[in-house]
């Protein structure tokens, strides 16, 4: 193990890291407990200048409760929306593709992964202008459907390299037993393939769902209002509503970021999982 | 012989979908993928280099409204434009100050990766700002930063400097910005780092200690080597996320102060669906030119990973 395990050092280094940890740690989220502080001050606090004290008085409950009474809920609500159905689509979508790409060996097999490789590297802004006329003329423009849609086809292309390299490392006696014994092919898949492809389907569906939610680029491209943005665009427009108040401005963003966080807490070995790509174990 | 002479009797009795399952069946698992992505992802990268040589508002269809320029927008951008190149700069300086996350990610994780009581929440609560949406990590940033009640400036304040207004500084802007996209961007390389130390071969690290290896010598000869794999995804991830930068900007000062934080992917933004005209054509353009520095980073990516599909063959 590297660095040298603690047990193994002085006495006084043990203790001096165990002091260091909380405090690296608490520099380290200052700027967020700073705002995590904003959004239970009470309205005086910030005309007073008091951002840095004890709080005059806890307000935690009236400030979330007026954000509460705001758009915000709508919005995160759309988040939602747009949110679950992109996980399942991708990861239904790659499940297929990465059995098709890892099992089976064809002429441009490699040049199809690359392919999807490729076009998950590649800048948004290339595609802002075809994909927003192309949302248009399905009449997509401006609702969650047209959001979905193109979130699907685009982390299909991450999805696809998860899967398929997920799929490659499987034991693949597994499938040739199934074919001696004379199994159709698709009940290989659903059958064999993909109840030991359970993993990499948490993984990525906690990773999809957090991009998803994250997304700003696309929620303002496609979406323009509070009938479709998610919660990422809407937060913009909360902001102009409540400008320079700051406590109500904390206690969204904190609203806002909540989900994905408690996301992470929950599944955090499929997470981290997800996120080394299953390239460095 | 005589089961392969009855097997290819059966087989010609079969359908034709039977005798050619196993060369049909990837097909159709692959044509939804696929014609998803081509008509989202393939298609529009094309499209977008075709609509770079019009000039379009993105009213009506391209044919009848649009006019043909050839490479006009591109002689415009590198000629002419001193936006586009405040904004290439600033890409630059993306990249290259960016790359801190890596090192820095390396250092968090060797500092965590220590088995103590509650070290799994310590580590849970470094990564914490990568799951934060980068709207909130930088409306966060741009509070830490304000001049009037900011964190930033009341550690300043501390050391007894006056306070500095970072964001409002079009020669710091930039570089606030990008201290804003290191937080989460270390939080990632760290994750992998401490995958990646866990993968280190113990039985090397004990052979170099009793060779005497110590320290910084240890770190560089026989870990980070181990750590390439690891090393290569924190690039990649790094890389692009450096030439994806458009959230903080557009969150934290819109471009601003006088478009100094402006970079290619925020300017094309601007040019294409802002207030000031659609200018579709110029901002595919913009969109064209970034595209074809990413394709640099890709092609060496894809090679990387070619490389190591030829040797897992072998």
């Amino acid at each position: 193990m590297f660095p040298t395990p603690i047990e193994k050092s002085s006495r006084q280094w043990q203790i001096g890291y165990q002091v260091l940890l909380p405090i690296v740690m608490l520099l380290w989220l200052a700027p967020l407990l700073a705002v995590a502080l904003f959004s239970i001050r009470p309205d005086v606090d910030f005309t007073v200048g008091n951002y840095w004290g004890l709080p005059s008085s806890f307000e935690m409950l009236a400030n979330y409760g007026q954000v509460f009474n705001s758009a915000m809920p709508k919005y995160i609500l759309n988040s939602f929306i747009i949110t679950v159905p992109t996980v399942i689509g991708a990861v239904a979508l790659s499940c297929m593709t990465g059995f098709a790409l890892g099992v089976y060996r064809f002429k441009g097999n490699l040049l199809i992964f690359f392919m999807f490789i490729a076009g998950n590297f590649i800048p948004f802004q290339i595609l802002m202008v075809p994909v927003r006329d192309l949302t248009l003329d399905m009449g997509l423009y401006n609702t969650k459907t047209g959001l979905i849609l193109f979130h699907v086809a685009f982390q299909t292309g991450f999805c696809t390299l998860f899967m398929r390299n997920f799929i490659r490392a499987l034991p693949f006696e597994l499938i040739e037993a199934a074919r001696v014994e004379g199994i159709a092919e698709w009940r290989i898949f659903w059958y064999i393939v993909l109840p030991l492809m359970k993993p990499a389907i948490a993984a990525l569906s906690v990773l999809i769902f957090t991009f998803i939610w994250n997304d700003y680029f696309w929620a303002i491209v496609l979406t323009t209002g509070e009938n479709a943005q998610p919660v990422t665009a809407g937060i913009t427009s909360f902001n102009a509503q409540f400008r320079a108040m700051y406590h109500l401005m904390s206690a969204g963003s904190i609203i806002a970021a909540l989900p994905p966080v408690a996301m992470f807490f929950l599944m955090q070995k499929h997470f981290i999982a997800g996120l080394t790509l299953g390239a460095v174990k | 012989m005589a089961t392969t002479t009855t097997n290819t009797t059966a087989l010609a009795s079969q359908s034709w979908y039977k005798r050619n399952e196993i060369a049909v069946t990837p097909w159709l698992f692959l044509i939804p993928g696929i014609a998803m992505f081509a008509l989202y992802v393939i298609i529009p990268i094309f499209q977008s280099f075709y609509l770079s040589l019009f000039e379009w508002d993105g009213l009506g269809s391209l044919a009848k409204n649009g006019e043909y320029v050839g490479l006009e927008h591109y002689e415009r951008l590198f000629t002419k434009d001193r936006a586009f190149n405040i904004s290439l700069w600033n890409n630059l300086k993306w990249l290259v100050f960016y790359l801190l996350a890596i090192p820095g990610g390396l250092m968090v994780a060797l500092f965590l990766n220590q088995k103590v009581f509650g070290i799994r929440l310590y580590k849970s609560l470094f990564f914490f700002p990568f799951v934060i949406s980068q709207i909130v990590v930088g409306l966060v940033f741009t509070w830490f930063y304000d001049p009037q009640f900011g964190l930033s400036n009341w550690l300043i304040g501390l050391v007894g400097l006056p306070p500095i207004n970072i964001l409002g500084n079009p020669n710091t802007a930039t570089y606030g910005i990008i201290a804003a996209g290191l937080w989460p961007q270390t939080a990632y390389c760290m994750i992998l780092y401490l995958t990646g130390l866990n993968a280190v071969d113990p039985e090397q690290v004990e052979a170099a200690r009793l060779d005497g290896a110590k320290g910084h010598k240890m770190l560089w000869y026989i870990i980070i080597p181990q750590l390439k794999p690891a090393t290569f995804i924190a690039f990649v991830v790094t890389i692009i996320g450096a030439l994806r930068s458009f959230d903080l900007i557009s969150i934290m000062t819109n471009g601003g102060p006088f478009g100094s934080t402006r970079v290619l992917s925020f300017y094309m933004f601007e040019k294409s669906l802002s207030e000031y005209g659609f200018k579709m054509g110029y901002g595919a353009a913009i969109a064209v030119v970034l595209f074809l520095i990413m394709l640099v980073f890709i092609a060496y990516f894809l090679w990387s990973m070619y490389q190591d599909e030829k040797a897992a063959k072998h």
